[in-house]
């Protein structure tokens, strides 16, 4: 028995939640979450924690002056991965107009998620 | 000079919002004042995610969630000026405003909504002596820095308080290559959401240390280094436990303040706790016709609840001017904080003007664990909810009915108590 006490992160409420594993590691019981997101998060950061990573890029050409475009992963990656998604979209630029949702990237540092913008510039 | 029913102070969510219900409650002469040359406020810097799961049931980024706001004044064709600074306001509502293209300017407004904000706290309010090198920045211009500017502030940084944009820059400034060497927090716990602590700060390795101060910074054109002590219970700090930190920058996230220099200016009665302006359940000021939303009413955690405070605002703002600008005499039903709350958002309720259901926003002072947020009417406790745990840097809120006003027609006082039973 083993137990692993998180503080929730879907949210900002940030719910504390105890998860206890049997011997071989298999989730015996998860407590303390307070919706679905809560019980899902618990599971996945036990076993395959991951992250929605966020940064920006450079933008050229942008009609009011903008120099970055925010963008994310357009799902969450997982958490060991984080720096290599970073590094691969380093140097990269798009041309304004750029929509949200436009994808910057496919396929970054190999997790199959693309990066997509976060930000409208005209 | 011209007339608009209603002029909000700031095109930022709280702003934003305003308008959007403003509009939707049926006026129609709204104007938005902004000065920066976007609407979107300091949601446009804000480029990490979780934002809007509680108004749109889905995880956004800060630019994502301006623009769903954005969006609905476009739709609405509300009107909206930029670059346009607000200078003064008078008791009697006019605004004075100047911009680039239209010079300066006078506008009447029938309703004032003040949505202008918070500022950071910077270093000249911390007493920290040593020189004043290059290389210290608040997290929030730090965070301007790199997210819009496209420029990194420093290598080596040191951050000064635990305040959610100082845990965000951590990752931030993490992220694009800087080494965070350490966040150190003067109070036992942290002015942040957990949720930032864990995600921003644990997941990278970085220290928190708490009850912890900067005691000197060094270097003379820019910072070299930074050295922090432990505090006292009095929050001195203890000699021999000098911690030195070689580093270029040192940021700050040291607390909020709202932005009230028009409101003062105005006269509008201010809160000593929250520094925002005094309001009742419609959120209005202390001079009729005029409200408040947003951090520049109190500094809040969460946008979403910016966005709900700030609808509740327009919607008050439109009631005003439909009703011909009512400023006969309200009942006012005082609101006291006891055992734990510092104060109450907002500090009078008129039972009158009570909506189905009331929110009442505060923050307790200390962390409390195991107690009831209770709700007493006079002597009556209409509301006990447990909470496992509360903490300064997480917002608390109460949802008082309308049926408990109207059950009780000689209410005098309200009291929300933090308790142990």
């Amino acid at each position: 028995m083993d137990t692993r006490n998180l503080i929730c992160i879907s949210c900002p409420l940030g719910c504390p939640i105890t998860v206890t594993l049997n011997g071989s590691g298999e989730i015996e019981k998860v407590e303390g979450y307070s919706c679905p997101r809560g019980e899902a998060y618990a599971r996945k950061e036990v076993t395959n924690p991951t992250r929605i990573v966020t940064s920006t890029v450079r933008v050229l050409g942008a009609a009011k002056g903008d120099v970055m475009v925010s963008c994310k992963t357009k799902t969450d990656v997982p958490k060991g991965k984080i720096f290599d998604v970073i590094k691969g979209i380093n140097g990269i630029s798009v041309t304004a107009p750029v929509h949200i949702g436009d994808v910057i990237l496919q396929n970054v540092a190999g997790t199959g998620v693309d990066i997509v913008a976060t930000k409208e510039i005209r | 000079m011209e007339n608009y029913d209603i002029v909000i102070i700031g095109g930022g969510p709280a702003g934003l919002a305003a308008a959007v219900s403003a509009y939707d409650a049926g006026a129609r002469s709204i104007l938005i004042l902004e000065r920066d040359k976007k609407l979107g406020g300091i949601l446009e810097q804000c480029i990490h995610n979780g934002f809007g799961l509680h108004t749109f049931k889905e995880e956004l980024t800060g630019p994502e969630y301006a623009q769903r706001y954005f969006d609905q004044v476009l739709e609405r064709k509300i009107e909206y000026r930029l670059n346009t600074m607000v200078l003064d306001i008078s008791a009697e509502k006019v605004i004075t405003a100047m911009s680039r293209t239209d010079g300066l300017f006078e506008i009447q407004a029938g309703s004032v909504i003040l949505a202008m904000g918070c500022r950071e706290r910077s270093r000249g309010s911390l007493n920290i002596p040593g020189y004043r090198p290059a290389g210290i920045y608040t997290a929030g211009t730090a965070q301007r820095l790199v997210n819009m500017e496209g420029m990194m502030p420093g290598r080596e940084v040191v951050i000064l308080g635990s305040g959610d944009i100082g845990l965000i820059m951590a990752r931030r400034m993490t992220l694009e290559g800087a080494k965070v060497k350490v966040v150190a927090e003067l109070l036992p716990y942290s002015g942040g959401l957990r949720r930032n602590i864990v995600q921003c700060l644990d997941d990278y390795d970085i220290p928190l240390k708490l009850s912890h101060t900067v005691i000197d910074i060094e270097g003379k054109e820019r910072v070299e280094g930074i050295t922090i002590a432990e505090v006292d219970e009095k929050r001195r700090p203890i000699p021999g436990t000098e911690e030195h930190y070689t580093c270029d920058t040192l940021l700050l996230s040291v607390g909020l303040i709202p932005e009230n220099e028009l409101s003062r200016g105005m006269g509008v009665k201010i809160n000593p706790v929250t520094n925002g302006p005094s309001v009742n359940e419609s959120l209005e000021t202390s001079i009729p016709g005029v409200f408040a939303a947003g951090n520049v009413l109190h500094v809040h955690d969460l946008v979403d609840f910016v966005s709900e405070e700030a609808a509740s605002a327009g919607r008050n703002a439109a009631a005003y001017v439909q009703a011909g600008g009512n400023e006969e005499a309200r009942h006012e039903v005082p609101v006291a904080a006891e055992g734990g709350p510092r104060y109450t958002v907002p500090v009078t309720i008129d039972p009158s003007r009570v909506p189905e259901s009331l929110t009442v926003r505060f923050r307790v002072g200390d962390i409390i664990r195991n107690h009831f947020v209770s709700v007493y009417f006079d002597q009556d406790r209409v509301l006990h909810i447990k909470r496992p745990i509360m903490a300064p840097g997480e917002m608390e809120e109460v949802k008082l009915k309308k049926q408990f006003f109207d059950e009780r027609p000689n209410l005098a006082k309200i009291t929300i108590r933090v308790e142990e039973k």
